[in-house]
């Protein structure tokens, strides 16, 4: 049918098939020179890592010293502690906004009031949207030592804390206002899943005298199965996304030992200090194994879940 | 829909209620808390007097806000690059994803490109090479600094492409066979069908445009051209005003408590206007398959 159109020959003249299809190539060359320019030279650039990089002579000309920046590096005592901070903030992230979308998802299942899960929902999807300069704005002030938050805490009697600015506290706070941002839209794609649940089954439950905690067990919980494999499976691309934006806004030199990651430290040290070369080092550790671990999460997803993103 | 008329069951439902309820509530609060601290006069605000009722109601923060040079400066820039930033976006993903979608058959070469497409989302090459990148092409303190390095959003451009592929090959086919070219096909037939997507993904990307504020704090070394939201960073979150280049008089109003509060509402409104749409949108964002993002 196709032949007969004259829409795919496969030995068709290379002039033929030009003359009708130009307009696919004209239509993605654009795109393709943003994303060679923007995305393929920066991969290009990562050389910095290998060489002594200065400005002046550009990535072409800058002498080579090979792993020397990574032996800098690897020796260096900052660097286990961005490595591990960004690990432990990250996965507790994942994790509790995982757990906490899955059993929110629930009880807004549970409430049967068409109108009132729907303002619960508009409600908590909110703070998803703003952005991390006008939250980090609110927390720096209902956390200061004379904002709304210490201000409970004095009237309950105890001291007033430095949420953001002891090392005590800074992960929990980070990890905590993260989960209030995000764990609301997160539960977009479980009540997405809930509601393809057969009601049937459930009805068939009822009639047979399951009460409401045995339907959520035996058929809620296994309905959303697949969605939860899933959404573990791809998270293991972001154990190493802490969450820059958030942590630029919040920490101070105070909590560099418990908040400080890497992409900070790539941030301070390559662009506010200049050094170049080690900060792309970083940078390029990074890329690497968050490139695996994204091929991984990928392949994972596909394997148990049968999601694929082509 | 079953009726559970059980105590335990009554119980939970109200227990239930309540508790969705007051997680609602704490998401709105701290807004609410510093809507209050906008609209409060200068002293119960950065006494902390104020909790979720403006103290000496006043509307002067807002009138210092909307006078202030350096906030309606970055005001127009953002709003320009939202403009100019999400037209850019959206031309791109569609003309991106119309070959994309095709067959290998229709358009050769189509499976070495996608791959092409797909490694460059899952490689980043940095924070630092980009940069540079961006340096050597002459964009430090231009617009195009924060509209041209993201503006080919690929994971959109395949949530496109899954789009575009799920709409009748027979259509096309038809409308090829008359000798219409792609650039009609793509016009008349796959836009029409497609605007729920494009709906979805233009809200989404003028969000992400508003929002951004690190592309404006590394590539702008000149404050006068920050977007709003990297002027708030200096305002309300680093507290460096000689950064944004005021007066020592001007410094001091506006890093009032006050004052701060009724530059992030005023930050925040856009979002909350266009928030009813994107709701509408963002469920059938999700059924184009994507995940979150």
């Amino acid at each position: 049918m196709l032949l007969k159109a004259g829409l795919a020959k496969r030995h068709e003249p290379l002039r033929a098939y030009l003359g009708r299809s130009w307009p696919l190539y004209a239509m993605i060359l654009p795109g393709l020179l943003f994303i060679l320019l923007f995305r393929y030279l920066p991969m290009y650039g990562v050389i910095i890592a290998f060489q002594d990089f200065s400005p002046a002579k550009g990535f072409a000309a800058s002498r080579w010293v090979g792993f020397d920046n990574f032996d800098f590096l690897f020796s260096l005592p900052e660097f286990s502690r961005i490595f591990s901070n960004t690990l432990i903030i990250a996965v507790l992230k994942l994790a509790l906004d995982q757990l906490g979308a899955i059993v929110l998802a629930l009880l807004i299942n549970e409430a049967r009031n068409l109108v009132f899960r729907r303002s619960i929902q508009t409600l908590i999807y909110l703070p998803h949207f703003l952005s991390w300069i006008v939250l980090g704005g609110i927390l720096l002030d209902i956390l200061s030592p004379f904002g709304i938050v210490n201000n409970v805490v004095r009237a309950l009697g105890h001291e007033p804390q430095l949420f953001l600015g002891s090392n005590d506290w800074f992960r929990i706070t980070i990890i905590g206002s993260s989960l209030w941002k995000g764990v609301g839209f997160s539960t977009v794609v479980y009540l997405a899943a809930l509601t393809a649940i057969s009601p049937t089954l459930q009805e068939a439950a009822a009639i047979d005298g399951a009460g409401r905690f045995r339907r959520i067990w035996h058929i809620i919980l296994p309905g959303i199965r697949p969605t939860v494999v899933l959404l573990a499976a791809l998270s293991l691309g972001d154990v190493l996304q802490a969450g820059f934006e958030q942590i630029l806004t919040l920490y101070s030199p105070a909590v560099y030992r418990t908040g400080d990651i890497i992409d900070t430290y790539v941030y301070r040290v390559g662009l506010v200090s200049a050094q170049y070369s080690l900060a792309g080092a970083v940078g390029l550790f990074k890329s690497v194994i968050g490139f695996f671990l994204i091929v991984a999460s990928y392949w994972l997803a596909d394997r148990y879940a049968g999601y694929r993103i082509l | 829909m079953i009726r559970e008329n059980s105590l335990s069951s009554r119980l939970f439902d109200y227990g239930n209620h309540l508790f969705l309820a007051g997680f609602a509530l704490l998401c709105l609060l701290p807004l609410i808390h510093i809507f209050a601290v906008s609209l409060s006069g200068r002293g119960p605000a950065n006494g902390g007097f104020v909790s979720f009722w403006p103290l000496d109601f006043t509307l002067e923060n807002y009138d210092q806000v909307i006078g202030s040079q350096v906030f309606l400066r970055s005001l127009f820039i953002s709003f320009q690059r939202v403009v100019l930033g999400v037209s850019l976006n959206m031309a791109l993903i569609v003309l991106c994803a119309y070959p994309l979608s095709k067959s290998p058959l229709v358009f050769r070469g189509r499976n070495v490109l996608i791959w092409v497409f797909v490694f460059a989302m899952l490689f980043d090459g940095g924070l630092i090479p980009t940069f540079l990148v961006v340096r050597s092409l002459g964009l430090l303190n231009k617009l195009g600094a924060l509209i041209l390095p993201g503006a080919v959003p690929i994971f959109s451009v395949i949530l496109m492409m899954n789009f575009f592929r799920d709409i009748p090959r027979e259509l096309e086919e038809s409308a090829l066979i008359d000798g219409a070219s792609h650039w009609r096909v793509l016009w008349h037939i796959y836009l029409p069908l497609s605007l729920p997507a494009i709906a979805t993904l233009t809200l989404f990307a003028a969000v992400g445009h508003w929002n951004a504020w690190f592309d404006g704090l590394i590539y702008m070394t000149d404050s006068n051209n920050y977007p709003m939201q990297t002027y708030l960073r200096t305002v309300v979150v680093e507290l460096d005003l000689t950064r944004v280049g005021v007066t020592p008089q001007e410094l001091l109003r506006l890093s009032d408590r006050a004052i701060r509060g009724a530059q992030i509402i005023v930050a925040t409104v856009p979002i909350l206007v266009v928030y009813p749409f994107l709701q509408r949108y963002f469920i059938s964002g999700i059924r184009l398959g994507a995940v979150k993002e």
